[in-house]
């Protein structure tokens, strides 16, 4: 295999047993070769004891004893398979309103969306969902899948008019790269093969999608951004006098010999040395984990941000988020929480909800002011000092924050800066 | 032009690196889970990475079952004094010396289940509050669901329907005294991917990972290793063959496979063209459907 060029592409499936997800995942674990012998053993008997017709393909991403007995996904489930192409990372997410939460947690890291539509209902509340969701979190790519067209037979017809459905409600939403297909999980149809029932579709089958998409401009590389996590010290007669600034690019490029400012105290200095594990190297770009050695002898410590002279973030001390509340407790007005950006932790508190958001009709709720859990709002926090924040939509990595309760130590909520 | 992307291989690594420097700049007292297996010496591997030039900042601690291969001994000594980290042991044969915990009987006895407790102990004792591990998410149902950082509360339990939500890179170790974490920095890596990695960075392994001649009992559908632990039983019987092990765990329960693969790059190759899950050939998965997840929620690795 050749692995020297191959990219790693993390996509998300948002959905439930009904719309046929688990069958998809299931198909294209199977199709791309990608199920153990004792596993397929393992799910034919259990198929064959619950009376199915060959095997349920589903039951491949079966999960916890709950999960199983319920027969839902209630947590995120990551799933891995690798092509000649590329390596995959499935965030299998529920779909169900009450789990908003889980879809935003596995939508956070992917390059890409699955959305299945059920052929026979068409656009429907959870379809704008998750859209909603994908758009939310700014994932580069989403693909709507159109299942169960053996159930429609096959018809074009159908295929155009649910395509219709979907850019009527969805030209609200800010989305970059959708692409439309229409398959059968259940038969496989269009997921890993060609359809021999729809000749009229003349686009890519799923498999080929997601190993053709071009993800590599999915991380900003404009803006140099390198927060700091931890100082490297070593002890040691050969590195005394060496101290290296460890921590991953979150976007940019950084070259030996750059002219940085180390923020927030502003201090400049200039690359000495980039260090990936062992190797010297003469530049370092998104998402490398390197350690960076400085010119001059200026105090940097973990919460640091190093970036370029003349492009900075903007230090702020009080911003306006969506707000994603994940935590059965609602949120307290005016309380005290944790709040973590990059590797730089503040005090923080909620000011203001301005309004919430109805996920499904994507409607401003000004009136409701109160967050539970799965509610998604617009708030303004104030920190006890500046964050280097840049606005999500440029920069994912440094537009997200999450909330931490202090009394808890638990993630009550997730933000993306606006 | 040079690429501005990583590949596959690149951003797992760089991914794990960053779980490991946010364990140190996060935890008080952090230690490294060696079992002598692959995964965990991938794990060390990647601390020295992650920490160079400086040591790697953690110890080593090894749950002995007193059940080993004798290798893996020697190897996690070579290491350690390789490395110049400290090695905390905590062993299962004195927590049974101690009335912790009992011997199990029966015919499959085995010691997998008492290492709960010792590594528990081990951890109070030595007041750690984030154990770092080699679990991966591909390997087992239950490990499918863990987290980067995962919450254990002060009973060393899990509680896998009440875990936090980890988004982005944010991730949360916030615990209590008496609370600690499991960190899993190559949750995301595959058995295919550990290898190829092993072969690409040139990664001492034990050579129990590679086939050798060895004695071995045919038993519950693989070849278990002839150790002075073993009891033959009535139609058992000792064969010699070219045999090498897909995991390392208790070597009265490791089955291993009859391979060729006695290189590294033959290695590679036999994995990619496995039909089996590694775990496949590990008896204390095969004891019931849940078998991982019930031992993960009382603390197990």
């Amino acid at each position: 295999m050749h692995i020297d060029n191959n990219q790693l592409l993390r996509f998300t499936t948002a959905g439930s047993v009904d719309d046929g997800k688990s069958t998809l995942i299931g198909r294209l674990l199977y199709d791309s070769k990608s199920i153990f012998e004792d596993q397929l053993e393992s799910v034919s008997a259990t198929s064959a004891k619950k009376g199915h017709k060959g095997v349920d393909l589903a039951l491949f991403t079966d999960g916890l004893r709950d999960e199983r007995e319920q027969g839902i996904t209630i947590d995120v489930a990551y799933r891995y398979f690798t092509t000649p192409k590329r390596k995959f990372i499935i965030a299998d997410t529920p779909g169900h309103i009450q789990y908003t939460r889980n879809m935003v947690t596995g939508a956070s890291t992917a390059n890409a969306a699955v959305i299945l539509i059920d052929a026979r209902h068409g656009v429907i509340e959870q379809t704008k969902r998750h859209s909603f969701i994908a758009s939310l979190l700014n994932i580069p790519h989403l693909i709507v899948c159109i299942n169960k067209m053996d159930l429609v037979d096959y018809s074009e017809e159908r295929f155009n008019e649910i395509i219709g459905q979907f850019e009527e409600f969805s030209s609200k939403l800010l989305m970059k790269d959708v692409r439309f297909i229409p398959i059968s999980a259940l038969d496989g149809d269009n997921v890993v093969n060609r359809s021999e029932n729809m000749f009229w579709y003349q686009g890519g089958t799923l498999l080929n999608i997601l190993e053709t998409l071009h993800i590599s401009s999915d991380i900003n590389k404009i803006d140099a951004r390198f927060p700091v996590q931890t100082v490297l010290r070593p002890q040691s007669e050969e590195h005394r006098d060496y101290r290296g600034y460890a921590g991953r690019v979150a976007s940019g490029i950084y070259r030996v010999g750059d002219e940085v400012a180390v923020l927030p105290s502003g201090f400049t200095s200039k690359i000495r040395s980039i260090n990936s594990g062992e190797t010297e190297v003469e530049e370092a770009y998104a998402p490398m984990s390197i350690a960076m050695s400085l010119e001059d002898d200026i105090d940097v410590s973990r919460g640091d941000m190093i970036v370029r002279v003349n492009n900075q973030p903007e230090p702020t001390q009080e911003f306006d988020v969506m707000l994603c509340w994940l935590n059965n407790d609602a949120a307290k007005p005016r309380a005290k929480y944790t709040v973590m950006h990059t590797s730089s932790e503040q005090r923080a508190m909620i000011k203001e909800v301005v309004y919430k958001v109805d996920i499904n009709s994507y409607e401003r709720l000004s009136e409701d002011k109160d967050l539970y859990m799965n509610d998604i709002a617009r708030v303004k926090i104030r920190c006890t000092r500046p964050l280097m924040l840049d606005s999500y939509r440029e920069n994912r990595n440094t537009g997200s924050i999450i909330l931490i309760d202090e009394n808890t130590n638990e993630t009550v909520a997730a933000g993306m800066v606006v | 032009m040079s690429k501005y992307y990583l590949n596959y291989l690149d951003e797992l690594e760089s991914e794990a690196i960053y779980i490991l420097r946010e364990v140190w700049a996060q935890f008080e007292n952090p230690v490294i889970l060696f079992s002598g297996g692959k995964d965990s010496i991938l794990v060390t591997h990647l601390a020295k990475k992650a920490f160079f030039p400086a040591k790697i900042p953690f110890a080593l601690l090894h749950v002995d079952t007193g059940h080993n291969f004798p290798e893996t001994i020697y190897f996690r000594d070579d290491l350690v004094k390789e490395l110049g980290v400290n090695l905390i042991v905590g062993s299962v044969q004195e927590s049974i010396n101690n009335g912790r915990v009992a011997e199990e009987r029966g015919k499959n006895a085995t010691r997998n289940a008492l290492q709960i407790t010792t590594l528990l102990d081990t951890i109070e004792e030595h007041r750690i509050d984030c154990a770092i591990g080699g679990g991966r998410r591909d390997e087992e149902k239950a490990r499918a669901k863990e987290r980067f950082f995962s919450h254990r509360n002060d009973f060393g339990e899990w509680d896998p329907k009440n875990q936090r939500p980890e988004l982005w890179n944010l991730l949360n170790g916030k615990h209590f005294e008496g609370e600690h974490f499991r960190a899993f920095p190559i949750s995301n890596w595959t058995e295919m991917d550990v290898w190829n990695y092993i072969k690409r960075e040139n990664i001492k392994i034990p050579s129990l990972y590679v086939a050798h001649e060895r004695e071995v009992v045919w038993r519950s559908n693989s070849w278990i290793p002839n150790s002075e632990y073993l009891k033959l039983e009535a139609g058992e019987k000792i064969y010699t063959k070219k045999i090498r092990f897909r995991t390392l765990g208790d070597i009265t329960i490791t089955g291993g496979i009859e391979s060729e693969a006695d290189t590294l790059e033959k290695i590679v190759q036999e994995v990619s063209a496995m039909r089996k899950t590694e775990r496949g050939d590990r008896s204390d998965d095969k004891r019931s459907e849940t078998a991982m997840e019930d031992r993960k929620k009382q603390g197990y690795f």
